[in-house]
Parts: structure tokens; C-alpha cells; sequence
């Protein structure tokens, strides 16, 4: 892949990023509820509404909001939280580490749970592998993410207790991460305690979050792998004796992951964004969970601030994803 | 002995399983075992901010247990909505009430060691005083002047006569922080590590997660029973059934009605249900056919609110014919509205209704804000649609609620719930219906001229309450308002805590003991 074809996406990136600030802040400001009418109390007069309204800055036009909007977004600087009165990059950064890393323990779940089925599938064709690869891949699609993780609450939850159902870490362990990665930096450090603890509470969020994912990954490997078991290479394989695990796994494994690994990432961009209600109904301390309280206080800033970051997350994934692409596959080529 | 591939497949996966049980068992063991030290409390909401005197959080009424662990309020508030000493031991007015005088508790240690002083009294009540600050209820703060220090006595001028001050230093925003902390850290720093002068000490607080609390060895009011206490927020309902049901935690709070029967009918878990500061109500718009007594009066006389709390609260609330729940100071057991859907299709018909010809109008209502909101205002529709009455029910965010009330905008009718744990009269019928008030609604002469001076002239108290008492009756009378009922909080912990209930809405962990 050229230097010149990364600079040209980032280039891109630059608009797709205008807009959707533009976006976000009309948008904003037009739906229903204004963020000083919600803090009031019982004995504020009109004076003290106009008051706070200039306080925060609500009081002048639109644009000129967003003229000075934009001038501090460009010198890093996304604004103070009404509510939590803190610098909103700040409160962003704690909780991205949060976010990220129950998406990429998904992912890996995902990918791990999916890549198994698409492989049982191709494996014992018309057999139980196959019946019960589909029936998993089909239910996976069927049931929406949130439902799976309700229905882990009340199974792991409240019949049989296996696991944690709300937050990150036991709130009794002591352990305060430099990095805000709870489970990477509690590995790395040999905090085992916390990493156990961790591990148990990312458990249920992560697979409820990676089970409709597992499903996709599942269907389109499978369909690939269909498709390269019956190319030429194949038969010569099969005429050499080699095993049908064998051949699976390492002949035709590698030619039908192309499309499922492009497939993948580009379903990993709607995993994260599922995180928004996973992590709400899981008291996950992430982004997500961040930006449903922002929304519900109509904390402005701070909801520009996590719209805005999610929008960089899926424009850098989805450059990721295109590099993997073209490096897996190098007949592609570009420009 | 050579191990076959098989077999150590199988003995994987047994060791995995074993595993996986051993963990769980763990587990469930850590979360029951916490009782003993720790109290660990599945919590609706989380503490945006630490700042209790400022901002949306100061005046957000399910914080306010949080806040009041960490920090103390100038009075206290008991069980029962009455008030008691807190960081002031006395406070009161002079004769004619142009002047205040208050004494600050002995002894009192903020959580960095240094001592609570009358001077960080009067600090904190300038504090708020001042507009830069954004207070909410700046108005309140700033009727005091000329604030002096005696010793540990503190007196100042009353620049502008609040009936209610007294009871605002022990509601929302009545807080106290430490000056020097303060200005030390500022606002931001205050925010990463609070502090106070209350029973708890913040241990750690992670924010939508958990807050960890210890113990404060020195607070004035005697040592809490647990030592560590764990607010763990856990924002969906449901999960917090199954916190409490799995043992993760050891109470909970506001779950629905369903479960909370469920709940406290099982072994080693007690439902308390008790009714709250919290009024769900109708108001009317002076605007269309609201206009109009006799469609006014049809409207509150054709709804059966009793049926209502039965059917739909499963028996949690309270009737109300006033703003003024049971627990509240201007209460008058003697002003009723009966249910009398008769009387309602006459009145309509004396205004030309029926339910061949029916009154039109819209309704606002939430739906999942609070209880049952909008299944409350379909069976309020259903109920009036019997006299001759099609309302129209538009659904609505509480944004957009507070948005439109503060521009006078409502629609004719629209469904909201007020909370007033000061008690006063003046935090919930008053503000709710004086016609200048940002939060009002209705908007007429009469009724202005009539809580006036009750909400800001009268200062001999009984005085007072008696022109509450006939501004009530005159609200019911013409029917300004439809009061329908007092909400109901309910608590589901473990059998062996002993917990207290507050009509104030508040779960105080350093009020919770271990029976036994």
C-alpha cells in the first residue's frame, strides 16, 4: 500500500469529520431540551436563567457557538462538562481505554467463536457441525445484542451466579491503573487478583456484544471456505491423502479469510457502537455509558465531545481495516 | 502412562468446567461474605459532579444521599421531613425577622483533619450567594447580608425575608466544603478528590461505576456501622433486581412494583415501601378549554386515583387531592375532590360537552421517567373519555417538559412530578403554581394575588400556614390543578440490615445497621 493512498484517506477523513461536527452541533442545539432549564431550581427567576445561559455560552448565536466551537476543537481543547465540570478530552480519555478494550476483548471473542463454527461447518458438512453452526449463526443474528445481554443477567446474573453482572472490577480491589487498561496494564504488572476480576466482570458484556458478530463471521467463512474447498488446490490436496481437518485449517483457511476478515472489521465499527447499550446495561464505566448519561443531562459538551471521538475511532478503524485488506491480499492494488 | 489426544481433550475441558465453578463459587462467596465490614448498595444514579452546591447535580433529589454521606448540611433533615441539628447546633430569626442567628457545632473536623469553623460557615454561605457561582437557588442564599462572626456564633442581616431559608440548609444545595481544600485544589481538583466533613470519607470513585467510601473515625454524629460502604451504579432496573436477587449487593432501590413483591417474598431479603416526597400531578394550561371551570372541574372530578394506585402501582402511592402530601406542613386532610364521574358529565354539559360533542384538547406526557408515567396518563384519559372528554396524549422527553414550562408553552394539560423534601409549602404548591415562577404553569391574577403574600410577606408562621390553607382550598376549588398521587420508594435489602426510610427519598448508609 502507498504512502500516497494512506494520505489521501486521511485527507478525506478531514471533511467526513467537518460534517459531522457540523452535525452534530446543529443537531443539538435544535432537538428538544435545553441544558439550563434542567438545572434550575424552584426559585430561579428569568434573570437567573439569562444568567446561567450566558455562564455557559448558550446565549449567543449559533454560529458564532460554533465559529468558537470549532477554534478550540482545532487547539485540542473539546470544551468543560456542565454536569461533571471537568475538561471534556479529560473524561474522554478516561473512559476510552474502557470502551476499547471490551470491544477488542469482543472482537477476539467474536472472531475466535465465529472463525470455529465457519470451521465446524465446513468440516462435517451436512452433518451435526453444520446443523449446529447454522443454528448458532442463525440465532446470533436473530437476537439483537442487548436481548442476549439481559438474558445473561438473569441466567449468570440471578439463576446460576457465575459471573459478575454490573461494573468493570470488584470495587474492593485496590487496583487504579495507570494506562485506564484495567485488563492489559493488571496482566502485564502481575496483578493476577484484579486481572481475575476483570476478566470475570468483561466476560458477559463482551459476549453478548460478540455473539451477533461470531454469527456474521460464521456464515461468510463458512460460504468461503465452501467456495475454496472445491478449487483445483483442494483436489490435489485431497488426492495426496492430507486429512480433512488439514486441508481446512491449512489449505483453504487462508484464501477464505480474506473476505471475512474485511467483513469483520467493517462489523467491528457497529460492535463498538453497540458498546453505547451493552455497557448501560452492564454499569460498564465506558464511553458509551458516559455519552447515555451526557445525553440524558444534555451535557452539550461533552456529547459533541464523545459523538466527535467515535467519529475518529470508525474513520481510523475503517483506514485499519483497508491496510489489513491490501496487505492480505496483494492483488489488490490502488491508484 | 501415555495420554491419548482424546482424553486429554476431555480432561481439558473437565479441568476448564471445574474452573469455571470454582470461580463462581468464589464468587458468590465474596459477595456474601461482604456484609460484615462492607455495605454494598446497587445505586440508580451516579454523582456527576462532587460540587453538591452548584450545576444539574446540586438539585438532582437521588444524589442527594450520596452527597449527604460525604458532606453535612447546615441542618439535618430526619425520617419524618422535620429538621434537626446538623453542622449548626441553633439558628432562628430575630423578633421581626430582619435578622438571623446561628451557633456552629463544636468540634466538627473536616476529612483532611483541620476543624470545621463558623468563618467556613460564613464562607460557604457567601459562596453561594454569589450569581458567578451558579447556584441555582442563588436568590435563597443571597436574602442573608452582612454575615458576622461571633465566636461560633454567626448573625447577618435578612436583606430580603425567605420564609423557607431555614429549611433550604437542609435541602438541595444546603452543603458545606471546605474552604481552604477548595480554594487550595479549585474546582477541578475538588472534583478528582472530594472532601468533606459527613460520615464517609471518598475512598475511590470511579465514575458510572462504583464509589468506594470509609468510615470518617471523626464525624460528629457517631460511628456508622460499616466501615467500608460501595455505592455500585447500576443504572437499568432490572439489573438491579439481579444484584440484589444474586447477592452482588446487599440493598437496592427503585425497581419496579412487580418485582418488589417478588422480591420481598423471598428468604433473607425485606421490601420497604414508603411514600416519598414526590407528587405526580396534571397541570393545567390557562390556555383553550382550560379556560373553563366547568371543564376544569369535570377533569379532576372523573378520575378515580385510587384505582389508579391499586391497578397500575399495585397499591404503592397516595392519593392526593392537594400538591401537599401527608408528610408536607400545609397537609389539610379536610380538602377533598371526590371521584364523581356524574358530576363531571354535568358539569361538562353545563358547558355545552358530552361524549357525542366531546371537549378536545392535547396532553404531554413521559414515558419511563418515572413510574408508570405514561400508563398513569392513558388511564387518566381513558377515565375522562367516559365523561365526554378526548384528550390527546403527545409523548415527550423531561427536557423538553422543562424546556416548554419555563417558556409557558405546555399544552393544555401535561403530566409531571414534583418533588419537595423541604416540606414547605412554598417548594411545591407555591412555585408549582404562582404564575411569575419559571416553573409555573397556570398563570391568573387571582391565585398570584393570593400566594404572594404567603410565599413572601407573611412571617408570623401560623399566619402563614393559614393563607396556605385557603390558597389550597381555593386551588381545588376551581380545579387549577389535577393532583393525583404521592409516590412510593421502594427498598429491597438484606433481612439482616437494619434499614430507616426517609420520606425524603434518602438511603443513608451511615443510618443502616446489622440487626443483631
Amino acid at each position: 500500500m502507498s504512502a500516497g493512498y494512506l494520505l489521501k484517506r486521511l485527507l478525506l477523513a478531514i471533511p467526513t469529520l467537518f460534517g459531522v461536527l457540523v452535525v452534530v452541533f446543529v443537531l443539538l442545539r435544535v432537538v428538544p431540551g435545553d441544558p439550563v432549564t434542567m438545572m434550575v431550581g424552584l426559585t430561579a427567576s428569568e434573570e437567573d436563567i439569562a444568567r446561567l445561559r450566558e455562564l455557559y455560552g448558550f446565549d449567543k448565536p449559533i454560529f458564532t457557538q460554533f465559529l468558537i466551537y470549532l477554534g478550540d476543537v482545532l487547539q485540542g481543547d473539546l470544551g468543560v462538562s456542565i454536569t461533571r465540570k471537568q475538561e471534556v478530552l479529560g473524561l474522554i480519555l478516561g473512559r476510552l481505554p474502557v470502551t476499547l478494550e471490551l470491544s477488542l476483548f469482543a472482537m477476539a471473542v467474536a472472531l475466535l467463536g465465529g472463525m470455529m463454527l465457519g470451521v465446524l461447518a465446513v468440516y462435517r458438512p451436512g452433518r451435526g457441525g453444520e446443523l449446529v453452526a447454522d443454528g448458532f449463526s442463525g440465532l446470533g443474528l436473530a437476537i439483537p445484542d442487548f436481548l442476549w445481554a439481559l438474558m445473561f443477567i438473569l441466567l449468570f446474573g440471578v439463576l446460576i451466579p457465575l459471573l459478575p453482572i454490573s461494573g468493570q472490577i470488584d470495587p474492593r480491589l485496590g487496583f487504579e491503573p495507570a494506562s485506564g487498561f484495567y485488563l492489559f496494564e493488571s496482566l502485564l504488572i502481575g496483578e493476577f487478583a484484579a486481572f481475575q476480576s476483570v476478566l470475570s466482570h468483561m466476560v458477559l458484556p463482551a459476549v453478548a456484544l460478540a455473539i451477533p458478530l461470531a454469527a456474521i463471521i460464521a456464515r461468510i467463512l463458512k460460504s468461503s471456505l465452501q467456495e475454496v474447498m472445491t478449487q483445483d488446490y483442494i483436489l490435489l490436496a485431497r488426492a495426496r491423502g492430507f486429512s480433512r481437518l488439514r486441508i481446512v485449517l491449512r489449505e483453504a483457511l487462508q484464501n477464505a479469510l480474506i473476505p471475512t476478515v474485511t467483513l469483520s472489521g467493517v462489523q467491528f465499527t457497529f460492535l463498538v457502537g453497540g458498546t453505547v447499550l451493552i455497557e448501560r446495561i452492564f454499569s460498564y464505566p465506558g464511553l458509551g455509558n458516559m455519552a447515555i448519561e451526557a445525553v440524558i443531562n444534555r451535557d452539550i459538551p461533552l456529547i459533541q465531545g464523545i459523538v466527535l471521538t467515535f467519529a475518529v475511532m470508525f474513520i481510523a478503524l475503517n483506514l485499519i481495516i483497508d491496510s489489513t485488506y491490501v496487505l492480505l491480499n496483494p492483488r489488490v492494488r490502488h491508484g | 502412562m501415555p495420554i491419548h489426544r482424546r482424553q486429554f481433550l476431555m480432561h481439558a475441558g473437565a479441568a476448564g468446567v471445574a474452573g469455571a465453578s470454582l470461580n463462581s463459587l468464589l464468587w458468590s462467596r465474596q459477595a456474601r461474605a461482604a456484609i460484615g465490614d462492607t455495605l454494598t448498595i446497587a445505586y440508580h444514579v451516579a454523582p456527576p459532579s462532587w460540587d453538591p452546591t452548584v450545576g444539574p447535580s446540586s438539585v438532582n433529589p437521588g444524589l442527594q444521599s450520596i452527597y449527604k454521606s460525604v458532606f453535612d448540611q447546615y441542618i439535618e433533615q430526619n425520617p419524618d421531613l422535620s429538621f434537626g441539628p446538623g453542622i449548626l447546633t441553633e439558628w432562628g430569626w430575630n423578633e421581626d425577622r430582619t435578622k438571623v442567628s446561628m451557633t456552629v457545632r463544636d468540634g466538627v473536623k473536616w476529612h483532611d483533619g483541620k476543624a470545621l469553623t463558623a468563618e467556613d460557615v460564613v464562607w460557604n454561605l457567601k459562596r453561594v450567594a454569589d450569581p458567578e457561582t451558579g447556584n441555582v437557588v442563588q436568590v435563597v442564599w443571597a436574602s442573608l447580608d452582612n454575615l458576622q462572626v461571633d465566636g461560633n456564633r454567626i448573625t447577618a442581616d435578612v436583606k430580603q425575608y425567605v420564609p423557607d431559608l431555614f429549611k433550604w440548609m437542609a435541602f438541595l444545595t444546603g452543603y458545606l466544603l471546605p474552604p481552604q481544600y477548595y480554594e487550595e485544589v479549585g474546582a477541578e481538583g475538588f472534583e478528582k478528590k472530594p472532601i468533606g466533613s459527613g460520615p464517609y470519607m471518598v475512598d475511590r470513585y470511579e465514575p458510572n461505576a462504583f464509589l468506594r467510601l470509609k468510615r470518617n473515625p471523626d464525624y460528629w454524629g457517631g460511628e456508622p456501622a460499616f466501615e467500608n460502604v460501595i455505592f455500585k451504579f447500576v443504572t437499568d432496573p432490572s439489573s438491579r433486581v439481579a444484584e440484589i436477587e444474586s447477592g452482588g449487593s446487599d440493598l437496592t432501590l427503585e425497581v419496579p412494583f412487580e418485582e418488589f413483591d417478588r422480591l420481598k417474598a423471598k428468604d433473607g431479603l425485606v421490601g420497604v415501601a414508603t411514600p416519598v416526597s414526590d407528587v405526580a400531578l396534571i397541570f393545567f394550561n390557562d390556555t383553550g378549554p382550560m379556560e373553563d371551570l366547568n371543564v376544569r372541574k369535570a377533569l379532576v372530578h372523573a378520575v378515580n386515583k385510587k384505582a389508579i394506585v391499586d391497578r397500575l402501582l399495585r397499591g404503592y402511592g397516595v392519593p392526593l387531592d392537594t400538591l401537599e402530601a401527608p408528610e408536607y406542613d400545609a397537609y389539610d386532610p379536610d380538602i377533598k375532590v371526590p371521584y364523581d364521574p356524574e358530576l363531571a358529565k354535568t358539569l361538562l354539559a353545563e358547558s355545552g360537552y358530552s361524549k357525542d360533542n366531546p371537549v378536545r384538547f392535547k396532553i404531554q406526557a413521559t414515558r419511563g421517567y418515572r413510574p408508570k408515567d405514561y400508563e398513569i396518563v392513558q388511564a387518566v384519559v381513558g377515565m375522562w373519555r367516559k365523561v365526554g372528554v378526548e384528550a390527546e396524549i403527545e409523548v415527550y422527553e423531561i427536557a423538553k417538559h422543562f424546556e416548554l414550562r419555563a417558556q409557558d408553552k405546555l399544552d393544555p394539560a401535561a403530566f409531571y412530578v414534583w418533588g419537595n423534601a423541604s416540606g414547605d409549602p412554598n417548594n411545591s404548591t407555591g412555585f408549582a403554581m404562582f404564575g411569575p415562577s419559571p416553573h409555573s404553569v397556570w398563570d391568573t391574577e387571582d391565585l398570584d394575588g393570593m400566594l404572594a403574600p404567603v410565599m413572601f410577606g407573611e412571617k408570623d408562621d401560623q399566619k402563614r400556614m393559614a393563607g396556605w390553607n385557603k390558597a389550597l382550598r381555593y386551588i381545588a376549588e376551581n380545579a387549577y390543578v389535577l393532583p393525583l398521587l404521592q409516590y412510593v420508594q421502594p427498598v429491597v435489602h438484606r433481612a439482616e440490615l437494619g434499614f430507616t426510610p426517609y420520606t425524603a427519598n434518602f438511603v443513608l448508609p451511615h443510618k443502616i445497621t446489622v440487626k443483631g
